[in-house]
Protein backbone atom coordinates (compact mmCIF):
# COMPACT_ATOMS: atom_id res chain seq x y z
CA UNK A 1 0.00 0.00 0.00
CA UNK A 2 2.77 2.44 0.83
CA UNK A 3 4.88 1.10 -2.04
CA UNK A 4 4.33 3.50 -4.95
CA UNK A 5 5.92 6.81 -5.89
CA UNK A 6 8.23 7.45 -3.01
CA UNK A 7 10.84 8.49 -5.53
CA UNK A 8 10.35 11.41 -7.88
CA UNK A 9 9.28 10.25 -11.35
CA UNK A 10 12.18 12.06 -13.04
CA UNK A 11 14.65 9.76 -11.31
CA UNK A 12 12.93 6.68 -12.68
CA UNK A 13 12.87 7.99 -16.25
CA UNK A 14 16.49 9.11 -16.09
CA UNK A 15 17.64 5.66 -15.07
CA UNK A 16 19.13 3.47 -17.78
CA UNK A 17 16.48 1.37 -19.44
CA UNK A 18 16.23 -2.36 -20.16
CA UNK A 19 19.71 -3.58 -19.27
CA UNK A 20 19.32 -3.07 -15.54
CA UNK A 21 17.31 -5.51 -13.52
CA UNK A 22 16.48 -2.96 -10.86
CA UNK A 23 16.45 0.79 -10.84
CA UNK A 24 17.75 3.02 -8.07
CA UNK A 25 14.21 4.31 -7.63
CA UNK A 26 12.95 0.81 -6.85
CA UNK A 27 15.58 0.39 -4.17
CA UNK A 28 14.68 3.70 -2.53
CA UNK A 29 11.03 2.69 -2.47
CA UNK A 30 11.86 -0.75 -1.07
CA UNK A 31 14.13 0.63 1.61
CA UNK A 32 11.53 3.10 2.79
CA UNK A 33 8.86 0.44 3.03
CA UNK A 34 11.22 -1.85 4.90
CA UNK A 35 12.19 0.92 7.28
CA UNK A 36 8.56 1.66 8.09
CA UNK A 37 8.00 -1.99 8.92
CA UNK A 38 11.16 -2.06 11.05
CA UNK A 39 10.00 0.99 12.99
CA UNK A 40 6.50 -0.42 13.50
CA UNK A 41 7.97 -3.71 14.68
CA UNK A 42 10.24 -2.01 17.22
CA UNK A 43 7.43 0.17 18.59
CA UNK A 44 5.22 -2.90 18.86
CA UNK A 45 7.86 -4.79 20.82
CA UNK A 46 8.34 -1.91 23.26
CA UNK A 47 4.58 -1.79 23.88
CA UNK A 48 4.52 -5.57 24.40
CA UNK A 49 7.45 -5.27 26.83
CA UNK A 50 5.57 -2.63 28.83
CA UNK A 51 2.41 -4.76 28.96
CA UNK A 52 4.19 -7.99 29.97
CA UNK A 53 6.37 -6.23 32.56
CA UNK A 54 3.51 -4.45 34.30
CA UNK A 55 0.98 -7.32 34.05
CA UNK A 56 3.02 -10.34 35.13
CA UNK A 57 6.03 -9.11 37.12
CA UNK A 58 6.99 -6.95 40.03
CA UNK A 59 8.77 -3.77 38.82
CA UNK A 60 12.06 -4.73 40.48
CA UNK A 61 12.09 -8.08 38.64
CA UNK A 62 11.20 -6.81 35.18
CA UNK A 63 11.71 -3.09 34.63
CA UNK A 64 9.47 -1.28 32.14
CA UNK A 65 10.87 0.64 29.15
CA UNK A 66 10.55 4.06 30.88
CA UNK A 67 12.43 2.73 33.93
CA UNK A 68 15.23 1.39 31.74
CA UNK A 69 15.34 4.65 29.80
CA UNK A 70 15.60 6.63 33.03
CA UNK A 71 18.40 4.42 34.33
CA UNK A 72 20.17 4.70 31.02
CA UNK A 73 19.94 8.50 31.05
CA UNK A 74 21.31 8.62 34.56
CA UNK A 75 24.23 6.38 33.60
CA UNK A 76 24.87 8.45 30.49
CA UNK A 77 24.93 11.63 32.52
CA UNK A 78 27.41 10.19 35.04
CA UNK A 79 29.64 8.93 32.19
CA UNK A 80 29.43 5.40 33.60
CA UNK A 81 27.71 3.95 30.54
CA UNK A 82 30.22 5.24 28.00
CA UNK A 83 33.03 3.92 30.12
CA UNK A 84 31.58 0.40 30.06
CA UNK A 85 30.72 0.56 26.38
CA UNK A 86 34.14 1.95 25.50
CA UNK A 87 36.10 -0.71 27.34
CA UNK A 88 33.95 -3.59 26.06
CA UNK A 89 34.16 -2.39 22.46
CA UNK A 90 37.89 -1.93 22.78
CA UNK A 91 38.31 -5.52 23.98
CA UNK A 92 36.03 -6.87 21.26
CA UNK A 93 37.62 -4.97 18.38
CA UNK A 94 41.21 -5.58 19.47
CA UNK A 95 40.64 -9.30 19.91
CA UNK A 96 38.53 -9.55 16.78
CA UNK A 97 41.08 -7.81 14.58
CA UNK A 98 44.06 -9.72 15.95
CA UNK A 99 42.17 -13.01 15.71
CA UNK A 100 41.12 -12.36 12.11
CA UNK A 101 44.61 -11.20 11.14
CA UNK A 102 46.07 -14.48 12.42
CA UNK A 103 43.33 -16.83 11.26
CA UNK A 104 42.68 -15.65 7.70
CA UNK A 105 46.26 -16.13 6.42
CA UNK A 106 46.52 -19.35 8.41
CA UNK A 107 43.25 -20.66 6.92
CA UNK A 108 44.43 -19.75 3.43
CA UNK A 109 47.70 -21.59 3.92
CA UNK A 110 45.98 -24.60 5.47
CA UNK A 111 43.47 -24.69 2.64
CA UNK A 112 46.03 -24.33 -0.13
CA UNK A 113 49.09 -26.20 1.16
CA UNK A 114 48.43 -29.84 2.14
CA UNK A 115 51.49 -30.07 4.40
CA UNK A 116 50.47 -27.05 6.44
CA UNK A 117 46.98 -28.44 6.67
CA UNK A 118 48.21 -31.84 7.84
CA UNK A 119 50.27 -30.22 10.57
CA UNK A 120 47.63 -27.88 11.97
CA UNK A 121 44.30 -29.46 11.14
CA UNK A 122 44.20 -31.77 14.20
CA UNK A 123 44.55 -28.75 16.48
CA UNK A 124 42.03 -26.67 14.56
CA UNK A 125 39.52 -29.49 14.72
CA UNK A 126 40.20 -30.13 18.42
CA UNK A 127 40.24 -26.62 19.79
CA UNK A 128 37.28 -25.32 17.88
CA UNK A 129 35.10 -27.51 20.10
CA UNK A 130 36.64 -26.10 23.27
CA UNK A 131 34.74 -22.91 24.08
CA UNK A 132 36.85 -19.92 24.95
CA UNK A 133 35.37 -19.68 28.42
CA UNK A 134 36.84 -23.06 29.31
CA UNK A 135 40.20 -21.31 29.02
CA UNK A 136 39.28 -18.42 31.25
CA UNK A 137 40.84 -19.71 34.45
CA UNK A 138 44.13 -20.91 32.90
CA UNK A 139 44.41 -17.69 30.91
CA UNK A 140 43.87 -15.56 34.01
CA UNK A 141 46.42 -17.66 35.89
CA UNK A 142 48.96 -17.25 33.10
CA UNK A 143 48.33 -13.66 32.06
CA UNK A 144 46.68 -12.07 35.07
CA UNK A 145 43.29 -10.38 35.19
CA UNK A 146 44.38 -7.46 33.00
CA UNK A 147 43.35 -6.57 29.48
CA UNK A 148 45.62 -9.18 27.90
CA UNK A 149 43.55 -12.07 29.22
CA UNK A 150 40.26 -10.69 27.95
CA UNK A 151 41.68 -9.80 24.55
CA UNK A 152 43.27 -13.26 24.26
CA UNK A 153 39.91 -14.88 24.96
CA UNK A 154 38.35 -12.85 22.12
CA UNK A 155 41.26 -13.66 19.81
CA UNK A 156 40.68 -17.35 20.50
CA UNK A 157 36.93 -17.09 19.88
CA UNK A 158 37.43 -15.20 16.63
CA UNK A 159 40.33 -17.20 15.27
CA UNK A 160 38.72 -20.62 14.96
CA UNK A 161 35.57 -19.35 13.28
CA UNK A 162 37.54 -17.32 10.75
CA UNK A 163 40.02 -20.17 10.26
CA UNK A 164 37.39 -22.81 9.51
CA UNK A 165 35.43 -20.50 7.20
CA UNK A 166 38.58 -19.57 5.30
CA UNK A 167 39.53 -23.22 4.83
CA UNK A 168 36.04 -24.00 3.57
CA UNK A 169 36.37 -21.05 1.20
CA UNK A 170 39.62 -22.38 -0.26
CA UNK A 171 38.08 -25.82 -0.81
CA UNK A 172 35.14 -24.19 -2.64
CA UNK A 173 37.25 -22.59 -5.37
CA UNK A 174 36.26 -24.03 -8.74
CA UNK A 175 39.20 -26.17 -9.96
CA UNK A 176 38.78 -24.57 -13.39
CA UNK A 177 39.79 -21.19 -11.94
CA UNK A 178 43.11 -22.57 -10.76
CA UNK A 179 43.59 -24.49 -13.99
CA UNK A 180 42.84 -21.37 -16.01
CA UNK A 181 45.38 -19.41 -13.95
CA UNK A 182 47.98 -22.15 -14.45
CA UNK A 183 47.65 -22.19 -18.23
CA UNK A 184 47.66 -18.37 -18.30
CA UNK A 185 51.12 -18.50 -16.79
CA UNK A 186 50.48 -18.13 -13.06
CA UNK A 187 53.08 -19.77 -10.85
CA UNK A 188 51.63 -21.57 -7.80
CA UNK A 189 52.48 -18.55 -5.65
CA UNK A 190 50.86 -16.09 -8.07
CA UNK A 191 47.80 -18.32 -8.37
CA UNK A 192 47.54 -18.26 -4.57
CA UNK A 193 47.82 -14.49 -4.52
CA UNK A 194 45.63 -13.68 -7.52
CA UNK A 195 43.06 -16.51 -7.40
CA UNK A 196 42.93 -18.32 -4.06
CA UNK A 197 43.00 -15.16 -1.98
CA UNK A 198 40.33 -13.13 -3.81
CA UNK A 199 38.13 -16.17 -4.40
CA UNK A 200 38.18 -16.93 -0.68
CA UNK A 201 37.55 -13.38 0.47
CA UNK A 202 33.74 -13.72 0.73
CA UNK A 203 34.21 -16.72 3.03
CA UNK A 204 36.75 -14.86 5.16
CA UNK A 205 34.38 -11.92 5.51
CA UNK A 206 31.46 -14.21 6.37
CA UNK A 207 33.62 -15.90 9.00
CA UNK A 208 34.57 -12.50 10.42
CA UNK A 209 30.95 -11.49 10.60
CA UNK A 210 30.04 -14.65 12.49
CA UNK A 211 33.07 -14.22 14.74
CA UNK A 212 31.99 -10.68 15.57
CA UNK A 213 28.75 -12.06 17.05
CA UNK A 214 30.65 -14.60 19.11
CA UNK A 215 33.05 -11.92 20.30
CA UNK A 216 30.13 -10.01 21.80
CA UNK A 217 28.92 -13.10 23.61
CA UNK A 218 32.40 -13.95 24.84
CA UNK A 219 33.39 -10.51 26.10
CA UNK A 220 30.34 -10.39 28.34
CA UNK A 221 31.06 -13.76 29.86
CA UNK A 222 34.73 -12.87 30.36
CA UNK A 223 33.84 -9.57 32.00
CA UNK A 224 31.34 -11.24 34.29
CA UNK A 225 34.04 -13.44 35.74
CA UNK A 226 37.20 -11.39 35.59
CA UNK A 227 36.78 -7.65 35.23
CA UNK A 228 35.84 -4.47 37.01
CA UNK A 229 34.59 -2.67 33.93
CA UNK A 230 32.71 -3.34 30.71
CA UNK A 231 29.12 -4.21 29.87
CA UNK A 232 29.47 -7.77 31.17
CA UNK A 233 30.71 -6.43 34.49
CA UNK A 234 27.84 -3.92 34.54
CA UNK A 235 25.27 -6.68 34.03
CA UNK A 236 26.82 -9.08 36.50
CA UNK A 237 27.60 -6.51 39.17
CA UNK A 238 24.12 -4.98 39.03
CA UNK A 239 22.63 -8.26 40.18
CA UNK A 240 24.23 -7.72 43.60
CA UNK A 241 22.10 -4.61 44.05
CA UNK A 242 19.01 -6.04 42.33
CA UNK A 243 19.44 -3.18 39.85
CA UNK A 244 17.46 -4.92 37.11
CA UNK A 245 17.01 -1.63 35.28
CA UNK A 246 20.81 -1.38 34.89
CA UNK A 247 20.95 -4.99 33.70
CA UNK A 248 18.45 -4.11 31.01
CA UNK A 249 20.46 -1.02 30.05
CA UNK A 250 23.43 -3.36 29.56
CA UNK A 251 21.35 -5.80 27.49
CA UNK A 252 19.92 -3.08 25.26
CA UNK A 253 23.40 -1.61 24.75
CA UNK A 254 24.86 -4.99 23.75
CA UNK A 255 22.12 -5.68 21.25
CA UNK A 256 22.33 -2.21 19.77
CA UNK A 257 26.11 -2.20 19.55
CA UNK A 258 26.11 -5.66 17.98
CA UNK A 259 23.54 -4.57 15.43
CA UNK A 260 25.40 -1.37 14.57
CA UNK A 261 28.73 -3.20 14.25
CA UNK A 262 27.20 -5.85 12.04
CA UNK A 263 25.51 -3.27 9.78
CA UNK A 264 28.73 -1.33 9.53
CA UNK A 265 30.61 -4.49 8.60
CA UNK A 266 28.04 -5.34 5.96
CA UNK A 267 28.23 -1.81 4.62
CA UNK A 268 32.00 -2.08 4.25
CA UNK A 269 31.65 -5.41 2.45
CA UNK A 270 29.04 -4.10 0.05
CA UNK A 271 30.96 -0.88 -0.50
CA UNK A 272 34.42 -2.34 -1.04
CA UNK A 273 34.09 -6.04 -1.84
CA UNK A 274 30.74 -6.45 -3.60
CA UNK A 275 32.32 -8.00 -6.69
CA UNK A 276 33.91 -10.78 -4.68
CA UNK A 277 30.56 -12.39 -4.04
CA UNK A 278 27.46 -11.99 -1.95
CA UNK A 279 27.61 -11.77 1.84
CA UNK A 280 24.44 -12.69 3.65
CA UNK B 1 51.42 -31.00 -45.04
CA UNK B 2 53.22 -29.20 -42.24
CA UNK B 3 55.41 -31.02 -39.74
CA UNK B 4 53.94 -32.80 -36.75
CA UNK B 5 52.98 -30.35 -34.07
CA UNK B 6 50.92 -31.69 -31.20
CA UNK B 7 51.29 -35.45 -30.96
CA UNK B 8 49.79 -38.03 -28.62
CA UNK B 9 51.52 -41.40 -28.86
CA UNK B 10 49.81 -44.54 -27.61
CA UNK B 11 48.36 -42.68 -24.64
CA UNK B 12 46.33 -44.44 -21.99
CA UNK B 13 44.78 -42.94 -18.94
CA UNK B 14 43.28 -44.74 -15.95
CA UNK B 15 41.64 -43.35 -12.89
CA UNK B 16 43.32 -44.68 -9.77
CA UNK B 17 41.39 -47.34 -7.86
CA UNK B 18 39.49 -46.20 -4.81
CA UNK B 19 37.90 -48.30 -2.12
CA UNK B 20 35.04 -50.18 -3.74
CA UNK B 21 35.83 -48.71 -7.15
CA UNK B 22 38.15 -50.50 -9.50
CA UNK B 23 40.68 -48.62 -11.53
CA UNK B 24 38.89 -47.51 -14.69
CA UNK B 25 40.48 -47.10 -18.10
CA UNK B 26 39.32 -43.87 -19.70
CA UNK B 27 41.67 -43.94 -22.67
CA UNK B 28 43.57 -46.84 -24.22
CA UNK B 29 46.02 -46.62 -27.10
CA UNK B 30 44.91 -43.12 -27.96
CA UNK B 31 46.98 -41.56 -30.69
CA UNK B 32 46.63 -38.38 -32.71
CA UNK B 33 48.89 -36.04 -34.60
CA UNK B 34 47.94 -32.44 -35.24
CA UNK B 35 49.56 -30.03 -37.65
CA UNK B 36 50.23 -26.42 -36.84
CA UNK B 37 47.39 -24.06 -37.65
CA UNK B 38 44.70 -26.67 -38.15
CA UNK B 39 41.25 -26.67 -36.62
CA UNK B 40 40.76 -30.10 -35.11
CA UNK B 41 37.48 -31.24 -33.62
CA UNK B 42 37.34 -34.09 -31.15
CA UNK B 43 33.93 -35.67 -31.52
CA UNK B 44 32.36 -38.36 -29.40
CA UNK B 45 29.52 -39.31 -27.10
CA UNK B 46 29.33 -37.98 -23.54
CA UNK B 47 31.66 -39.75 -21.15
CA UNK B 48 34.01 -41.07 -23.85
CA UNK B 49 37.00 -39.19 -22.47
CA UNK B 50 37.14 -36.16 -24.77
CA UNK B 51 37.73 -33.84 -21.84
CA UNK B 52 40.40 -36.19 -20.52
CA UNK B 53 42.25 -35.89 -23.83
CA UNK B 54 42.04 -32.11 -23.57
CA UNK B 55 43.24 -32.16 -19.95
CA UNK B 56 46.18 -34.31 -20.98
CA UNK B 57 47.04 -31.90 -23.79
CA UNK B 58 46.73 -28.99 -21.37
CA UNK B 59 49.04 -30.74 -18.92
CA UNK B 60 46.47 -30.85 -16.12
CA UNK B 61 46.70 -34.65 -16.13
CA UNK B 62 49.59 -37.01 -16.79
CA UNK B 63 49.08 -40.03 -19.04
CA UNK B 64 49.27 -43.42 -17.32
CA UNK B 65 51.31 -44.70 -20.25
CA UNK B 66 52.40 -43.09 -23.51
CA UNK B 67 53.49 -39.53 -24.11
CA UNK B 68 52.30 -36.22 -25.50
CA UNK B 69 54.66 -33.87 -27.25
CA UNK B 70 54.38 -30.36 -28.62
CA UNK B 71 56.81 -29.57 -31.45
CA UNK B 72 58.92 -32.46 -30.25
CA UNK B 73 59.06 -31.44 -26.60
CA UNK B 74 57.16 -33.52 -24.04
CA UNK B 75 54.19 -31.94 -22.27
CA UNK B 76 54.84 -32.13 -18.53
CA UNK B 77 52.45 -29.58 -17.11
CA UNK B 78 50.30 -26.56 -17.93
CA UNK B 79 52.00 -23.99 -20.13
CA UNK B 80 51.18 -20.68 -21.73
CA UNK B 81 51.62 -22.19 -25.18
CA UNK B 82 48.40 -24.20 -24.61
CA UNK B 83 45.53 -22.30 -23.04
CA UNK B 84 42.10 -23.68 -22.33
CA UNK B 85 38.62 -22.32 -22.92
CA UNK B 86 36.55 -24.17 -20.35
CA UNK B 87 33.06 -25.52 -20.73
CA UNK B 88 31.38 -23.70 -17.86
CA UNK B 89 31.65 -20.10 -16.76
CA UNK B 90 33.28 -21.00 -13.44
CA UNK B 91 36.73 -20.46 -14.94
CA UNK B 92 36.30 -16.69 -15.11
CA UNK B 93 37.64 -14.62 -12.23
CA UNK B 94 34.43 -13.23 -10.79
CA UNK B 95 36.18 -10.53 -8.77
CA UNK B 96 37.87 -9.02 -11.82
CA UNK B 97 36.32 -6.76 -14.41
CA UNK B 98 36.13 -8.09 -17.96
CA UNK B 99 39.25 -6.23 -19.00
CA UNK B 100 41.28 -7.58 -16.09
CA UNK B 101 40.07 -11.11 -16.81
CA UNK B 102 41.37 -10.74 -20.35
CA UNK B 103 44.60 -9.12 -19.16
CA UNK B 104 45.23 -11.75 -16.45
CA UNK B 105 47.81 -13.75 -18.41
CA UNK B 106 49.70 -10.57 -19.35
CA UNK B 107 49.69 -9.49 -15.72
CA UNK B 108 51.23 -12.82 -14.77
CA UNK B 109 54.09 -11.91 -17.09
CA UNK B 110 54.56 -8.63 -15.28
CA UNK B 111 53.36 -6.42 -18.10
CA UNK B 112 52.51 -2.90 -16.90
CA UNK B 113 48.82 -2.09 -16.51
CA UNK B 114 48.49 0.40 -19.34
CA UNK B 115 50.04 -1.90 -21.91
CA UNK B 116 48.12 -4.99 -20.87
CA UNK B 117 44.86 -3.07 -20.84
CA UNK B 118 45.57 -1.78 -24.34
CA UNK B 119 46.14 -5.33 -25.56
CA UNK B 120 43.11 -6.64 -23.67
CA UNK B 121 40.99 -3.96 -25.35
CA UNK B 122 42.13 -5.17 -28.77
CA UNK B 123 41.06 -8.70 -27.97
CA UNK B 124 37.77 -7.55 -26.50
CA UNK B 125 37.21 -5.80 -29.80
CA UNK B 126 38.06 -9.00 -31.66
CA UNK B 127 35.37 -10.92 -29.76
CA UNK B 128 32.85 -8.06 -30.14
CA UNK B 129 32.83 -7.01 -26.50
CA UNK B 130 33.64 -3.33 -26.96
CA UNK B 131 32.23 -1.29 -24.12
CA UNK B 132 31.96 -4.23 -21.72
CA UNK B 133 35.42 -3.88 -20.20
CA UNK B 134 34.29 -2.56 -16.83
CA UNK B 135 31.60 -5.15 -16.17
CA UNK B 136 32.06 -8.08 -13.82
CA UNK B 137 31.43 -11.62 -15.13
CA UNK B 138 28.18 -11.84 -13.14
CA UNK B 139 26.83 -8.97 -15.24
CA UNK B 140 27.47 -10.74 -18.56
CA UNK B 141 25.31 -13.22 -20.48
CA UNK B 142 26.44 -16.79 -21.11
CA UNK B 143 27.59 -15.99 -24.64
CA UNK B 144 29.50 -12.92 -23.48
CA UNK B 145 31.24 -14.93 -20.77
CA UNK B 146 32.50 -17.43 -23.34
CA UNK B 147 33.70 -14.52 -25.49
CA UNK B 148 35.63 -13.22 -22.49
CA UNK B 149 37.22 -16.66 -22.08
CA UNK B 150 38.23 -16.69 -25.75
CA UNK B 151 39.67 -13.17 -25.51
CA UNK B 152 41.47 -14.14 -22.32
CA UNK B 153 43.30 -17.07 -23.90
CA UNK B 154 44.07 -15.17 -27.12
CA UNK B 155 45.58 -12.24 -25.21
CA UNK B 156 48.44 -14.44 -24.01
CA UNK B 157 49.14 -15.44 -27.62
CA UNK B 158 49.29 -19.22 -27.15
CA UNK B 159 50.21 -21.64 -29.92
CA UNK B 160 47.19 -23.81 -29.28
CA UNK B 161 43.66 -23.14 -28.13
CA UNK B 162 42.14 -26.06 -26.27
CA UNK B 163 38.38 -25.66 -26.19
CA UNK B 164 36.19 -27.95 -24.09
CA UNK B 165 32.63 -27.79 -25.44
CA UNK B 166 32.80 -24.02 -25.02
CA UNK B 167 29.40 -23.39 -26.57
CA UNK B 168 27.61 -26.39 -25.07
CA UNK B 169 25.58 -24.40 -22.57
CA UNK B 170 24.49 -21.65 -24.95
CA UNK B 171 21.20 -21.22 -26.79
CA UNK B 172 21.14 -22.24 -30.46
CA UNK B 173 21.35 -18.73 -31.90
CA UNK B 174 24.18 -17.51 -29.69
CA UNK B 175 25.94 -20.75 -30.36
CA UNK B 176 25.69 -20.35 -34.13
CA UNK B 177 26.97 -16.78 -33.93
CA UNK B 178 29.92 -17.76 -31.76
CA UNK B 179 30.78 -20.64 -34.11
CA UNK B 180 31.01 -18.18 -36.98
CA UNK B 181 33.04 -15.75 -34.93
CA UNK B 182 35.39 -18.48 -33.77
CA UNK B 183 36.14 -19.53 -37.36
CA UNK B 184 36.75 -15.88 -38.20
CA UNK B 185 39.12 -15.47 -35.23
CA UNK B 186 40.90 -18.68 -36.12
CA UNK B 187 41.46 -17.43 -39.66
CA UNK B 188 42.73 -14.06 -38.44
CA UNK B 189 45.07 -15.44 -35.77
CA UNK B 190 46.04 -18.74 -37.45
CA UNK B 191 46.16 -20.57 -34.13
CA UNK B 192 45.93 -24.32 -33.81
CA UNK B 193 42.56 -25.20 -32.29
CA UNK B 194 41.50 -28.40 -30.56
CA UNK B 195 37.76 -28.21 -30.10
CA UNK B 196 35.86 -30.82 -28.12
CA UNK B 197 32.21 -31.35 -28.96
CA UNK B 198 29.52 -34.03 -29.06
CA UNK B 199 27.62 -32.19 -31.78
CA UNK B 200 28.30 -33.60 -35.28
CA UNK B 201 27.02 -30.49 -37.03
CA UNK B 202 29.19 -28.22 -34.94
CA UNK B 203 32.25 -30.32 -35.77
CA UNK B 204 31.50 -30.16 -39.51
CA UNK B 205 30.95 -26.39 -39.40
CA UNK B 206 34.24 -25.75 -37.66
CA UNK B 207 36.83 -28.40 -38.34
CA UNK B 208 39.55 -29.07 -40.89
CA UNK B 209 39.63 -32.58 -39.51
CA UNK B 210 37.33 -34.42 -37.16
CA UNK B 211 38.66 -37.04 -34.78
CA UNK B 212 35.86 -39.44 -33.91
CA UNK B 213 36.34 -41.12 -30.57
CA UNK B 214 35.08 -44.56 -29.74
CA UNK B 215 32.77 -45.16 -26.83
CA UNK B 216 34.37 -45.75 -23.44
CA UNK B 217 35.64 -47.28 -21.29
CA UNK B 218 39.11 -47.39 -22.76
CA UNK B 219 38.22 -45.22 -25.71
CA UNK B 220 40.53 -44.46 -28.54
CA UNK B 221 40.50 -42.43 -31.72
CA UNK B 222 38.32 -44.50 -34.05
CA UNK B 223 38.79 -42.42 -37.19
CA UNK B 224 40.05 -39.08 -38.43
CA UNK B 225 37.88 -37.56 -41.10
CA UNK B 226 38.99 -34.56 -43.15
CA UNK B 227 36.27 -32.00 -43.87
CA UNK B 228 37.02 -30.31 -47.16
CA UNK B 229 33.89 -28.19 -47.51
CA UNK B 230 34.53 -24.61 -48.56
CA UNK B 231 34.39 -21.93 -45.87
CA UNK B 232 32.33 -20.14 -44.69
CA UNK B 233 30.18 -23.19 -44.09
CA UNK B 234 26.46 -23.36 -43.50
CA UNK B 235 24.24 -26.27 -42.65
CA UNK B 236 22.86 -25.74 -46.14
CA UNK B 237 26.32 -25.89 -47.77
CA UNK B 238 26.64 -28.54 -50.46
CA UNK B 239 28.15 -31.69 -48.99
CA UNK B 240 27.17 -30.84 -45.41
CA UNK B 241 24.36 -33.41 -45.27
CA UNK B 242 26.54 -36.15 -46.73
CA UNK B 243 29.33 -35.42 -44.28
CA UNK B 244 26.85 -35.52 -41.41
CA UNK B 245 25.42 -38.88 -42.55
CA UNK B 246 28.86 -40.35 -42.96
CA UNK B 247 30.06 -39.36 -39.52
CA UNK B 248 26.79 -40.34 -37.90
CA UNK B 249 26.97 -43.78 -39.51
CA UNK B 250 30.53 -44.11 -38.27
CA UNK B 251 29.50 -43.33 -34.71
CA UNK B 252 26.55 -45.72 -34.89
CA UNK B 253 28.75 -48.50 -36.24
CA UNK B 254 31.23 -47.81 -33.51
CA UNK B 255 28.53 -48.14 -30.89
CA UNK B 256 27.05 -51.25 -32.50
CA UNK B 257 30.49 -52.85 -32.73
CA UNK B 258 31.02 -52.39 -29.03
CA UNK B 259 27.90 -54.20 -27.94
Amino acid sequence: MTEPNLAPPTLASDAEPAAHRWRPADLVGKLKTDHLIYAASIIGMIVLWQVVATTFFKPQFFPTPPQVLAAGQEMLASGELFEHIGISMQRILTGFLIGSAIAAPMGLLMGAVPVVRAIFDPYAQFFRFVPSLAWLTPVVLWFGIGEISKVLIIVYTTAFIVLINTMVGVSHIAPNKLRAAACLGATPFKAFLHVTLPATLPFILTGMRLAMGNSFATVVAAEMIAADSGLGYLIFNSRLWMATDKIFVGIVCLGTLGLITDRFFRYLVIRFAHQYGPIE
Amino acid sequence: MAAEFLVAQDVSYRYAARRGVESAAVLAHFAVSLTEGEFFCLLGPSGCGKTTVLNLMAGFLEPTTGALTLAGRPITGPGIDRTVVFQGDDALFTWLRTIDNVAFGLRMRGMPKERRHAIAREYLHLVHLDGQENKYPAELSGGMKQRVQIARVLATDPKILLMDEPFGALDAQTRARLQDELVEIWRKTSKTVVFVTHDIAEAILLADRIGVMSKGPGSTLAAVIPVDLARPRRRSSPGFGEAWERINALIENEEAGRQ
